[in-house]
């Protein structure tokens, strides 16, 4: 009986190497696990039963094209679309031998920030199953914290790696833009998607992220990594300059608990040895939101016009030509959150307001990435919490959009400079799990690697959630 | 910013969204108080800053011209509602 609640990938890998357990046992016994546990939490939308492979398992979230396996993007208007190929992840997952456990639940089109908004019904924080696990990647962060994947990819657009691995008490990384191959990927805002890892540790996160970055020949927006991914062992921070952006630490709707524990963290930082000193990014907090609001829909308006019940997914039939089924197919395919973005995209791109709202929108994005480099000129990772708030409960937000969306506010801002963002638990605030984000400079993820390394062994975190000690 | 009973009918029309009578009136609403928020952007006078539309300042990546495999006509239908002859099939215009 392998016991996975706590077995870290690394872990894993190494039971498998030793031949001490078979990478299909191993597949097994976490098959086993989502059909003890995953009822209650419904992280997985579709398991799959044969390995496939000799490795050690990992779980996709459902936006990720696997050939022969329903991919849905968590969306009614894709259900039944089996892909006839892989992305370029997936292949690179099956090379290192990985066997493909499921398709995790998130929200429609990575839209939202609870998985409240899958067409498939929520998923539940297995810290308590009564609060969300955050979203949109929150069927992967779910998986991984209850032991029912040993690591997962997520997606990550506003913060949708980020803030479901604060929520859950795991390991999240939004890589550098350009870094993870978007080939075969359910596109939501292309110049903002990228894939990223989710984990129970810091060195798993690095494992995995060696294993899919790199330059990808079917994606013209990817690059190759400047240097090798380093798995990080050093457990000091000396030398490190640390920067505390206050708009970030000191936004609005950070709750107590969060900030108490954020600042703890940053004075474990100088413990360790680094040097911390505080920064301000004037106008990418004030102004994120907004501007990540315009340009996201902009893109999601474009990029969603191509489903219209002829190539794939659901058509609704009726009367009237082809024009109508497309307006029916996509009134009856689509939920709330992807028709309000592809409705405010839609108006911010129309003539007359294109240079008002998306003009002004791609402007400010300069702004911040120009406040980020200048901050990363004394510094060498910003942090802040990872997310204003701890997980909330179902339904807590789901009439409220703009209150939904406000808690991407600390993940946006880097997002929309394309910088990496490393989220790290950082402890427990009334029993849920608080994370903490390193920010970096472009192509930094192996000072976050060491920072979050580091930061985890002096923390020492536990976890697997209290109830399933 | 509010936007009108019109507008959110003008932006349906444009998206190729076909609303019901509820949504109509659930998104003048939400999408009005989302308006006001994102038109924040406009307080700032950016006339001397250029735009990103991208991260990376990247600039035509070019790919040696060779043939590749690609899918077939079969594998391009698969997943189509209706079909024929080798083409997607659609209800007359």
């Amino acid at each position: 009986m392998i016991e996975t609640v706590r077995l870290t990938a690394e872990e894993a890998m190494g039971l498998v190497e030793r031949g001490e357990v078979s990478g299909a046992e191993l597949h097994r016994a976490y098959l086993d696990a989502i059909a003890e546990r995953d009822g209650e939490l419904h992280s997985y939308l579709r398991t799959v039963e044969e390995p496939g492979g000799d490795g050690v398992p990992i779980a996709f979230k459902d936006l990720i094209s696997t050939r022969g396996v329903e991919t849905t993007a968590g969306s009614k208007i894709l259900s039944g679309y089996v892909p006839v190929y892989d992305a370029t992840v997936a292949t690179r997952c099956k090379d290192a031998r990985l066997t493909l456990l499921g398709k995790t639940n998130m929200d429609e089109f990575a839209m939202g920030s609870s998985t409240e908004n899958s067409g498939f019904g929520p998923t539940r924080n297995p810290w308590d199953p009564t609060r969300v696990p955050g979203g949109s990647s929150g069927g992967s962060a779910a998986a991984v914290a209850a032991g029912l994947a040993p690591w997962a990819l997520g997606s990550d657009t506003g913060g949708s790696v980020k803030q479901p691995a604060s929520l859950c008490g795991v390991v999240g990384l939004r890589p550098t833009y350009g870094t993870v191959s978007r080939y075969g990927i359910v596109a939501f805002a292309s110049s903002l998607d990228q894939i990223g890892p989710m984990t129970k540790t810091v060195r798993d996160c690095a494992l995995l992220y060696r294993i899919v970055a790199g330059r990808d020949p079917c994606d013209t927006t990817t690059v190759g990594l400047p240097q090798p991914v380093k798995i990080p062992e050093r457990e000091d921070l000396k030398g490190v300059r640390i920067g505390v952006p206050r708009e970030l630490n000191e936004a609005e709707g950070i709750e107590p608990g969060v900030k108490e524990l954020t600042e703890r963290t940053i004075g474990l930082c100088g413990e360790l040895g680094a040097e911390v000193g505080e920064t301000s990014l004037p106008r990418s907090v004030e102004f994120g939101l907004p501007c990540y609001y315009l340009v996201a829909p902009a893109e999601a308006s474009s990029n969603l016009a191509r489903y219209d019940g002829v190539r794939y997914g659901i058509r609704v039939e009726g009367e009237g030509g082809v024009r109508a089924m497309y307006d029916r197919t996509r009134d009856a395919g689509f939920g709330d959150e992807p028709k309000r973005r592809i409705m405010l995209g839609t108006y911010a791109l129309s003539a007359g307001y294109y240079e008002a709202y998306y003009g002004q929108a791609q402007k400010v994005r300069t702004v911040i990435a120009d406040e980020h480099a200048a901050a990363f000129r004394d510094f060498d990772v910003l942090v802040s919490p990872t997310s204003p708030t701890v997980a909330f409960e179902l339904g807590a937000k789901t009439s409220n959009p703009l209150a939904m969306y406000l808690s991407d506010v600390l993940t946006i801002p880097s997002n929309m400079a394309g910088l990496p963002g490393l989220s790290i638990p950082c402890g427990l605030s009334d029993g849920l799990p608080v994370g903490f984000q390193l920010i970096g400079p472009q192509f930094s993820e192996n000072t976050l690697f060491h920072v979050g390394h580091a930061l985890e062994r002096a923390i020492g975190f536990d976890f697997v959630p209290g109830r399933l000690r | 910013m509010a936007i009108s009973r019109d507008e959110v009918l003008r932006v349906a029309r444009l998206a190729r969204l076909e609303l019901t009578e509820d949504e109509v009136e659930r998104f003048t609403e939400q999408l009005s108080a989302i308006l006001e928020a994102v038109a924040k952007v406009s307080e700032l006078d950016l006339s001397e800053v250029e735009p990103t539309a991208h991260p990376l300042e990247l600039v035509n990546a070019w790919a040696e011209d060779e043939p590749r495999p690609s899918i077939s006509v079969e594998d391009a239908l698969a997943n189509a509602p209706d079909r024929e002859a080798g083409f997607f099939k659609v209800p007359p215009a």
